[in-house]
């Protein structure tokens, strides 16, 4: 246990070396950074000195904390940050798709620009606000499925703030033009330094409470998280191995070069899809949809084969980012078939979700929720079905930089990722906050068909795009020349364009109904007075004995 | 080791010796769950999420929230 003067002293010394560190720092970049730092550290020593009760401190008496309940204040925090950034994230996507069909939106500032705002739209939604829901969840799961509190409560808060601190370092750092320039891995190397500190306490957090369980099986769902834990971590070492020019400067100088930091990066890349947005929201799946079903799973076999072959061949799959390239060919091959074969275990736990509901159909009608989460099924089978087809080298051919690509990640982000977790936090918030049910089903339904009307919007017009594009770019004429310049392909997409700003329009719309309904149910707003999702279907008319007909003669 | 002879044993590892375990560990951990016997500890494990959420029930075995 630290003691006051101790936890004060340790953020003393952080705020002093921050600033030191923005006195001699070697660039600007940096200097704004380490400003952040000490703006932290201060906020740390404040509250750290503000909120003790030094009352008790003198009595001796420590306030221990109920251990007859679970530790769920940072999971309460994580679902509001979960909101919160999915919103700044959806609101920046909605820009820059703007941006792209009106690039006077670029607003000539060069921290305005797409290329600064675009990977700060894609940390926001991966990172920011599915990391914060993977890790609330996973507190929250970890906890019910071992029946015990949360090991080490001071370090699980350390891993929610530490990490809101990341996103902050990361989110700043791109509008400043500070980036390694590695898709998903933008940060520089002291952001990568202090996210692996934080991942290391997530991980102590996380088997220590595994570790402490007194159920005697590890429920699989904890599986998926463990993975998701671990196979980040040697992900983000492996990928940011870098050589500062300066230790108080924020370039950096990747060890690995060519083909080979290629491959690197897309095996990075391609996991972070793999172990981030699949494995770690397939636990989410694994908890949530039986618990909101009140069905347990439909075959707790097909879950383990399910998660052994998605740990056994996701990991291959990378390469497919690299076709026609310097990469070796068996190298591309191997990614295309191990790409093709991850199908199987993909819809494998994709019937695995939706069967949950056999013999329950009617909640798909009745539980806006669980219509949310058979949606969110739904499009991570369409998704893993178009991966492995576009992996295959000759449909690459086509859909390779183009704007299929694009289409295909929003449907499984957008589809699989985001249903789940606007549904995930509708099952929490009621819970968490102890709440009778949630301010609104009927917005809850709202949400539903804003979101999905959004997705088809979306993913049509990329599909639209990318292939006209990819067809475009192709096509020669009779004298062997290219027949249409790039600028012309970029005028036949302005449509589509549109099409898929107002699919992200709708999107955002969804979710900022989505903040209302969470708003009032944690503040505790008397119910919205609404229709009720189902009536009783019931006709006096029909409900009487058949009398016979009296003969009329 | 140069670096060429290097690449040539990690290779024919990879396809040969490497892939045949990896293969034999993949099929063994898929086979675990279908071993007689495990049916009623899969049955188990599916619904012991469903029974109660009170960590205060634990102690007295009940799944009745009281």
């Amino acid at each position: 246990m630290v003691t006051l003067t101790g936890r004060a002293g340790i953020w003393l010394v952080v705020l002093f070396l921050a600033i030191l560190a923005v006195a001699a720092a070697a660039d600007t970049g940096f200097a704004v950074h380490m400003t952040i730092v000490a703006l932290a550290a201060a906020i740390g020593l404040f509250v750290t000195l503000s909120r003790t009760d030094y009352a008790a401190l003198a009595r001796g008496a420590l306030h221990a904390p109920d251990a007859s309940r679970y530790d769920d204040d940072p999971i309460r925090w994580g679902v509001i940050a979960t909101v919160f950034w999915g919103m700044a994230g959806f609101a920046a996507g909605l820009f820059i798709a703007l941006q792209l069909a009106y690039p006077v939106l670029n607003l000539g500032f060069e921290y305005t620009t797409f290329g600064r705002l675009r990977p700060l739209h894609t940390s926001a939604v991966i990172f920011a606000f599915g990391g914060n829901a993977l890790i609330a969840t996973s507190f929250y799961v970890v906890q019910r499925t071992c029946r015990a509190r949360l090991a080490f409560p001071g370090l699980a808060r350390f891993v929610f703030w530490g990490y809101q601190l990341f996103i902050v370092l990361a989110a700043t750092g791109y509008l400043l033009g500070i980036t390694q320039g590695k898709e998903y891995a933008e940060p520089e190397w002291y952001v990568d330094l202090w996210l692996t500190v934080v991942w290391v306490a997530y991980l102590a957090v996380f088997v220590g409470t595994l570790v402490k369980r007194t159920e005697p099986h590890i429920y699989v769902a904890n599986w998926f998280y463990l993975s998701f834990i671990l196979t980040v971590a040697m992900l983000h070492l492996v990928n940011n191995v870098n050589l500062p020019v300066s230790l108080l400067g924020s370039r950096s100088i990747a060890v690995w070069a060519g083909v080979q930091g290629a491959l690197i990066q897309w095996w990075y890349g391609h996991n972070a899809v793999g172990f981030f947005l699949t494995a770690g929201f397939l636990a989410m799946m694994y908890y949530f949809v039986p618990k909101q079903a009140e069905r347990p799973i439909y075959s707790y076999r097909l879950s383990i084969i399910h998660f052994w072959a998605l740990i056994f061949l996701y990991i291959w799959a990378g390469p497919h980012h690299l076709h026609y390239t310097a990469l070796p060919d068996w190298a591309q091959t191997l990614g295309m078939v191990f790409s093709v074969m991850l199908w199987m275990p993909s819809w494998g736990g994709m019937i695995n979700g939706l069967m949950t509901l056999n013999g329950a159909w009617d909640k798909v009608r009745t539980d806006p929720i669980i219509r949310m989460f058979v949606m969110s099924l739904a499009f991570y089978g369409m998704s893993t079905f178009e991966g492995p087809m576009m992996s295959v080298k000759t449909v690459n051919a086509l859909s390779h930089y183009t704007d299929w690509t694009i289409g295909h990640v929003h449907s499984g982000a957008l589809g699989w990722n985001g249903m789940v977790t606007f549904a995930t936090l509708y099952y929490l918030v009621p819970r968490l906050w102890n709440r009778q049910r949630l301010y609104s089903l009927r917005m809850v339904n709202w949400h539903f068909w804003l979101a999905t009307t959004g997705i088809v919007f979306y993913a049509a017009a990329m599909w639209v795009a990318g292939i006209t594009q990819g067809l475009m770019w192709r096509e020669y004429g009779a004298d062997g020349y290219l027949v249409n310049s790039f600028a012309e392909t970029v005028a036949a997409l302005h449509p589509m364009y549109l099409l898929r700003a107002f699919g992200g329009l709708l999107y955002l719309a969804g979710a900022v109904v989505m903040t209302v309904n969470v708003w009032k149910t944690i503040a505790g707003s008397p119910l919205r007075r609404e229709a009720p999702m189902t009536d009783t279907p019931y006709d006096a008319a029909q409900d009487r004995p058949l009398v016979p007909a009296v003969a009329a003669e | 080791m140069s670096a060429p002879t290097t690449y040539e044993l990690l290779r024919h590892l990879a396809d040969s010796w490497g892939l045949l375990a990896m293969t034999l560990i993949f099929l063994g951990l898929c086979a675990w769950p279908f071993r007689p016997g495990a049916r009623s500890a899969n049955e188990m494990a599916a619904r012991m999420i469903l029974a109660d959420d009170d960590l205060r029930d634990v102690e007295f075995g009940g799944t009745d929230n009281g």
